[in-house]
């Protein structure tokens, strides 16, 4: 299945060799330079490699730059830079950029690096540094800026709670669905000894009574915030099968972006995200339909936007998402399609979908633990970002 | 209202919000294809003219959608406070507050009407309520 040659030149020519992360904290003693570059020191290990050995970084817009690790690190040689502004989905919409530049040439070895101080940076205190720059989210500033601060509208939980209203009351989405979403979310934090609310449960009970944030969300509709960095290598897959790990290959990527992206109100179709538009690109090129992936990663900002994206993913017909988690579909335990094995953002820790990226790669080695998917040969990770920006990568097993 | 964060007021969206500090709530509209738009921009996305006007809008439009903030996280406003996104007559939507109904009284679909408050020498802010 690996070497169809589809994927829009790279389709299974680039895979990620090599994985890294932190915990992910309330309260790192560390900057977002300094987190990441740990998790950058566990993921070149992992493949073998040294730092030498890299010659592309892709850093998150924002905390650092590719000038900055490359310094920390002593590369001397660097021949590809570039950094995707496209907020949490950068990150795996940077995978699609680590992979063009491995399979056409451009660089050897790719690292894909992110890390911030989610936590810290909305709560100053003493002991804990703070970075000299914070995220870039420049892409959709201005309409925030202009538009929607001065009414009292300044967190996602807000910007995004005018596509879920609409969405909830047209449909008819159930609370439980989106209790559902976040209830086996957190069941599965119970087995990774990395996810922040591991050894915290939460019942469907807690879910339905806690406070509300911003409707239709409530406390547990929201992710986590966390410090925490993680990162990947990507390489070429023909060098990747002399290295350490059985390569994850990266059979295909895509992004896509709503219209307009940088204003959530204005859009003819507010349900028309960018996965809506990303998703059949990159499942056509992979050869693949969503509900034959055996595992799915998918970006958990709040437990809504998850509902959003199997739509778009195609897995069920517009307004149809709350009925297609109902019943359990998306658990570890006897679900079709289990997703979120590590707890994801929700339960395990928020870095961007960095560690969504992590959790495919362990997934495809057989290395997730108690969290395993039985005979995981292939599975997506998701991004969601800014305004609802989409980005999608399928990985499988190399064989 | 003194200690909202206000809008930048440069460019085209300084012109915005100078109308709305008059009283006046426009819209841009494409000189040449007659399509509002907004927030304003440089170039009309229908028909590719650079000639835009501001005309007036009725201040008429319906709830589009809407969340109701429970947390203070911003101290200009007590929650819990609804966030509007209403779509206006002419077709372009914007972002209001609500006045003359509790939150939890929402629906979609609500008809609504403008209601304008200075809140500088160049800045007016929307408001709507049920009309």
């Amino acid at each position: 299945m690996n070497d169809g040659g589809l994927g829009f030149g790279f389709g299974g020519r680039a895979a990620i060799v090599g994985i890294g992360e932190t915990d992910y904290v309330r309260g790192a003693p560390f900057t977002p330079v300094e987190l990441i570059l740990q998790a950058a020191d566990t993921a070149i290990a992992d493949a073998g490699l040294t730092p030498a050995d890299i010659d592309g970084i892709i850093p998150p817009p924002g905390y650092t730059t590719s000038e900055e690790l490359a310094a920390n690190f002593g590369i001397e040689t660097l021949r590809f830079a570039t950094t995707v502004h496209m907020g949490g989905a950068s990150p795996t919409a940077s995978l699609q950029h680590a992979a063009q530049a491995v399979s056409s040439g451009l660089a050897d070895n790719v690292l894909v690096a992110f890390g911030w101080n989610g936590y810290s940076a909305f709560r100053p205190r003493p002991g804990v540094p703070q970075p000299r720059r914070g995220m870039d989210g420049s892409a959709v500033g201005d309409v925030v800026l202009d538009y929607y601060l001065p009414y009292g509208a300044r967190s996602a939980a807000q910007f995004y709670s005018w596509i879920a209203m609409r969405h909830k009351l047209l449909y008819g989405t159930r609370d439980t669905d989106t209790g559902e979403i976040a209830v086996t979310f957190r069941a599965h934090a119970q087995l990774n000894e990395r996810a922040l609310m591991r050894g915290t449960p939460l019942t469907m009970d807690e879910y339905l009574d806690a406070r509300w944030v911003s409707e239709p969300f409530r406390l547990y509709d929201c992710c986590l915030e966390t410090d925490c960095a993680a990162a990947v290598v990507v390489s070429a897959t023909d060098r990747a099968r002399d290295m350490r790990h059985t390569p994850a290959v990266i059979l295909a990527a895509a992004e896509g972006h709503p219209y307009p992206a940088d204003d959530i109100a204005n859009r003819p179709d507010i349900f028309r995200i960018g996965l809506t538009d990303a998703a059949p690109r990159a499942l056509g090129a992979a050869g693949v339909r969503a509900d034959e992936l055996d595992f799915m990663q998918i970006y958990d900002c709040f437990t809504y936007v998850v509902l959003l994206q199997l739509e778009a993913l195609g897995l069920c017909g517009r307004g149809e998402a709350g009925a297609f988690v109902r019943d359990g579909v998306l658990r570890l335990d006897g679900g079709a399609l289990p997703t979120n094995t590590h707890g994801g953002l929700l339960s395990q820790g928020h870095m961007w979908g960095m560690n969504h990226v992590v959790e495919a790669v362990r997934q495809l080695r057989g290395d997730a633990g108690a969290a395993q998917v039985a005979n995981a040969e292939i599975g997506c990770v998701t991004g969601w970002g800014d305004f609802g920006d989409g980005s999608i990568v399928v990985l499988g097993r190399d064989r | 209202m003194s200690n909202r964060l206000l809008p930048s007021t440069v460019g085209l969206n300084g012109e915005f919000y100078a109308f709305l500090a008059q009283g006046e709530l426009r819209l841009q509209r494409c000189s040449a294809c007659g399509t509002w738009r907004h927030p304003p921009r440089f170039r009309c996305a229908h028909c590719g003219s650079n000639d835009l006007t501001w005309e007036p809008a009725s201040g008429r439009g319906h709830v589009f959608s809407w969340t109701v903030t429970h947390r203070a996280v911003d101290p200009a406003f007590t929650p819990p406070y609804a966030i509007l996104v209403v779509e206006l007559e002419e077709g372009p939507r914007v972002v209001a507050n609500l006045r003359g109904l509790e939150p939890s009284e929402l629906v979609l679909g609500l008809p609504v009407v403008a209601e304008i408050e200075h809140a500088s020498d160049t800045v007016g802010l929307l408001w709507f309520r049920p009309g």
